[in-house]
């Protein structure tokens, strides 16, 4: 159906509203889950519902057309996937398979009851806790959903199930009763600073871009999220498409550009499929092309996918790819609201921030900025990974502490271990210790702290962490991003990483970490883009919070987390070695020596601890041990 | 993995994919894109074709393959598999998980199998940190693997 005005949207919704939809399952079908066999279950349900004609459903079906068995997107606690939930109860199950569809099916759809083994559940004190409900699993409790307000609750590729939560509705109102400077007016006074990472005002940007003279103008939506550890973007794009593409014709139509491109990294098929049949039925529906509900506002959106490069989602990176280059970063200024795709006045914004936009609109500034701090109002998504209990995706409000986030949301860490660092920002971010674990997260007090609130990804590190190791690996991996255009960022990250090899290899010297803090400085200041000015980061916390860990590489080439393996010391026990020789033979620098009847011995010196020995001795007789801080 | 002959039949199809994208300013990105999901690979006489076509010159062409890490410029397996080795599957192991896959298929990143089934690729972040560590096979994903789980899901493909 064509909506062409306001009422009719508004007709619509309220006979969407009135048709009761109680009895519900909904099975996640993130990507989480689907990549632990989501779909199956999914198959399964809608088998036996069909099969069973269970009374409760089948009264319903006759009401409307909705089917029972809904496929979400992500319900956020991706560690116990797939995930079901049941309504009206609100009852979650975890990790369901499809030999308990059946046993659901008839317990809970059709008796009302739960099945305890299925149910979220911690031990303490060798008391067993259990909570069926979602809203009271611990992992939920802290959460408020704005961004993710559909996500979980709605079929993505269903744009009734959008509209029945008031979707496009704010798109009508800014349409039919706001000009652009009321919109751009609200968005200011709510305070939403860009989710992609550098958090600007999103109000202001638009600003730049609706004075800036111009025939055409476009509005961008980055879908690049290249950031290790992050799928915050991913999961609002899959879950709730529509609220991206609602948010870029708001945005559109503050800044004056008729044309929108949204740019989505090749690693996220499912994304571009969900948003492809989004934008098509949107079409469909009148809230993209001509003359929006009758008014002169015409707006179309392109998808663009992305071929694999992690500097792309840097903002004139990612408009030279979608103008079919090389994606290469270029010098601000000219910025892109007034230069920017195809040298048009162009907005860039995250996915989280586009999605948040019509609830500001639709709820208004003050209402936003009742979640939050003064400074950076509202919520953030974060997707919590590494060896945190609870992995998956969250909202919380800003102004949470990071203990609150890991663990009353996260759970804590993973077997009971040590919690020890967490990276926040990727690998552009920092690393934060437990003298921070008090420290609020919003945009102020991170950076003070030397880390970024960047995009939202959270990597936990617990006690068998190496510091200067997770250092090294960071730094591989924006070593080999960098495009390679400026010389700081190409060459200067190639040298902090071989610095990095020397201390992990036991061959660094004192006076390298001096070198290594300067090096890092002067990459940070003299880089072109964002992705070398933050290369240095995760370098610069870890030898500010953790710099005893780098001495103990460096002087006593010690590493307390055993995972260097120059660290390691390979033994032979005498007393078991049969002096049969193989590990000699098959030692790659002949370090080893002995003679029958003689036990053999390894030349600490010389040993490049490669561990073939080790493989080889029949006897077990070769053992390892690390070095520790009172080794000889 | 032998290399495709490239006839008169794959420039009509490159042909029919460029006319696909007439409509875009800039199409290169998305004709090589087209091309990629078609063959797998860029072969080197189809983008001199698209330089010709698009008159672009031929080193823009080659300089954009080679920039985007998901174009390959040589012959690859049906199955591509692209293994995370990022920070959140770093920390869970993900090092143990690409040494079992090499093994498994008796291959190194980067390299195809004899039988032209599979080709190893390390990638970029999967963005399932949620179910580290992860691989995608072509389009499909998979999450929390281990030894046990690479071999059934292998089999799948077998
Ligand atoms: C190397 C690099 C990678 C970036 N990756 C992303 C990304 O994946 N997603 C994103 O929204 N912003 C990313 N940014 C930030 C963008 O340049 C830009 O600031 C952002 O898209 C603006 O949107 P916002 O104002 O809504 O935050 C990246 C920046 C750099 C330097």
């Amino acid at each position: 159906m064509q909506f062409r005005s306001k009422e009719e949207l508004e007709t619509h919704i309220q006979r969407l509203k009135s048709q009761s939809v109680t009895t519900q399952v909904l099975v996640c079908i993130g990507l989480g889950c689907l990549a632990k066999g989501a779909q199956p279950v999914y198959n399964r349900f809608v088998e036996v519902i069909e099969k069973e004609k269970i009374s409760a459903v089948v009264s319903q079906l006759s009401e409307n057309s909705r089917h029972p068995v809904v496929g979400t997107g992500c319900m956020g606690l991706c560690e116990a996937g797939p995930l079901v939930r049941m309504e009206p109860q609100g009852i979650l199950y975890l990790r369901v398979t499809p030999e308990d569809v059946e046993k659901i099916v008839e317990k809970t759809l059709k008796n009302g009851e739960i099945v305890e083994e299925l149910v979220y559940q911690e031990t303490h004190h060798e008391e067993v806790l259990k909570w069926p409900l979602m809203k009271d699993v611990p992992f939920y409790r802290k959460q408020i959903k704005i961004v993710l307000r559909n996500c979980g609750s709605i079929d993505p590729e269903n744009l009734d199930d959008y509209l029945r939560n008031d979707g496009y509705v704010a798109l009508a109102r800014v349409l039919t009763e706001m000009n652009p400077d009321d919109v751009i007016g609200e968005i200011l006074k709510s305070g939403l600073r860009g989710r992609g990472g550098s958090g600007f005002p999103t109000g202001r940007k638009w600003q730049f871009a609706r004075v800036s003279k111009s025939d055409k103008k476009y509005i961008i939506c980055n879908g690049d999220e290249g950031d290790p550890g992050a799928f915050m973007n991913r999961s609002v794009m899959e879950g709730d498409p529509h609220s991206v593409i609602e948010g870029l014709a708001i945005a559109g139509y503050a800044i004056g550009a008729q044309e929108g491109y949204v740019y989505v990294r090749a690693e996220y098929p499912l994304a571009v499929k969900r948003l492809k049949k989004a934008i098509q039925d949107a079409r469909e529906a009148g809230f993209l092309g001509q003359n929006i509900f009758g008014t002169p506002f015409s707006f179309d959106l392109k998808i663009k996918e992305g071929a694999g490069a992690f500097v792309c989602g840097e903002e004139t990176a990612l408009m030279a790819s979608i103008e079919g280059k090389r994606g290469m970063p270029n010098p601000r200024p000219p910025f892109p609201a007034h230069k920017g795709l195809w040298g048009k006045p162009t907005v860039l914004n995250n996915v989280e921030t586009l999605a948040t936009v019509p609830a500001i609109i639709l709820k208004g500034a003050n209402w936003f900025r009742s979640f939050g701090t003064v400074s950076s109002p509202g919520t953030k998504t974060f997707a919590l990974s590494g060896k945190i209990r609870n992995t998956g995706l969250v909202e919380v409000p800003m102004g949470i502490t990071l203990r609150e986030l890991i663990f009353d949301v996260g759970g804590g860490i993973q077997n009971d271990r040590e919690f020890k660092a967490i990276l926040i920002g990727g690998p552009s971010g920092g690393c934060l210790a437990k003298q921070h674990l008090d420290l609020t997260v919003d945009y102020d007090s991170l950076c003070a702290a030397g880390a970024i609130m960047g995009s939202g990804g959270l990597v936990t590190l617990d006690e068998d962490i190496c510091i200067v190791e997770q250092a090294h690996f960071f730094l591989h991996f924006t070593q080999s991003e960098s495009c390679g255009k400026c010389v700081p960022c190409r060459e200067g990250t190639k040298h902090m990483l071989n610095m990095l090899q020397k201390i992990v290899d036991g061959r660094a010297k004192p006076e390298d970490l001096e070198l290594l803090a300067e090096t890092a400085d002067v990459v940070k200041d003299a880089s072109l883009c964002g992705l070398g000015k933050t290369a240095s980061n995760p370098v610069l916390t870890t030898l500010r919070y953790f710099k005893d860990e780098y001495l103990d590489h460096v002087l006593n080439k010690v590493c307390v987390a055993h995972v260097c393996q120059a660290m390691k010391i390979y033994r032979i026990d005498s007393e078991k070695c049969r002096t049969c020789g193989k590990c000699a033979r098959v030692c790659p620098v002949k370090c080893i020596s002995g003679r029958p009847k003689v036990p053999y011995v390894i030349d600490q010196e010389q040993c490049i601890k490669c561990g073939s020995c080790f493989e080889a001795c029949p006897f077990d007789a070769v053992m390892v041990d690390w070095r520790s801080k009172n080794h000889e | 993995m032998n290399a495709l002959k490239v006839d008169e039949e794959v420039y009509r199809e490159v042909e029919s994919i460029i006319l696909a994208n007439r409509d875009e300013k800039t199409p290169l990105l998305s004709v090589l894109q087209g091309i990629s999901q078609v063959y797998g690979y860029l072969p080197r006489d189809v983008m001199e074709y698209v330089s010709r076509k698009l008159n672009i010159p031929s080193s823009k062409v080659f300089g954009v393959a080679t920039f985007y890490s998901f174009f390959e410029t040589r012959p690859v397996g049906k199955y591509m598999i692209r293994i995370c080795q990022n920070a959140p599957c770093h920390v869970l192991g993900a090092s143990n998980i690409l040494r079992i896959l090499k093994k498994e298929l008796n291959i190194k990143e980067g390299e195809t199998t004899k039988d032209g089934k599979f080709t190893l690729e390390v990638t970029s972040c999967l963005g399932v940190c949620g179910v580290a560590p992860a691989m995608m096979i072509n389009e499909t994903t998979y999450g929390n693997l281990n030894e046990e789980r690479i071999r059934e899901v292998l089999a799948l493909y077998q």
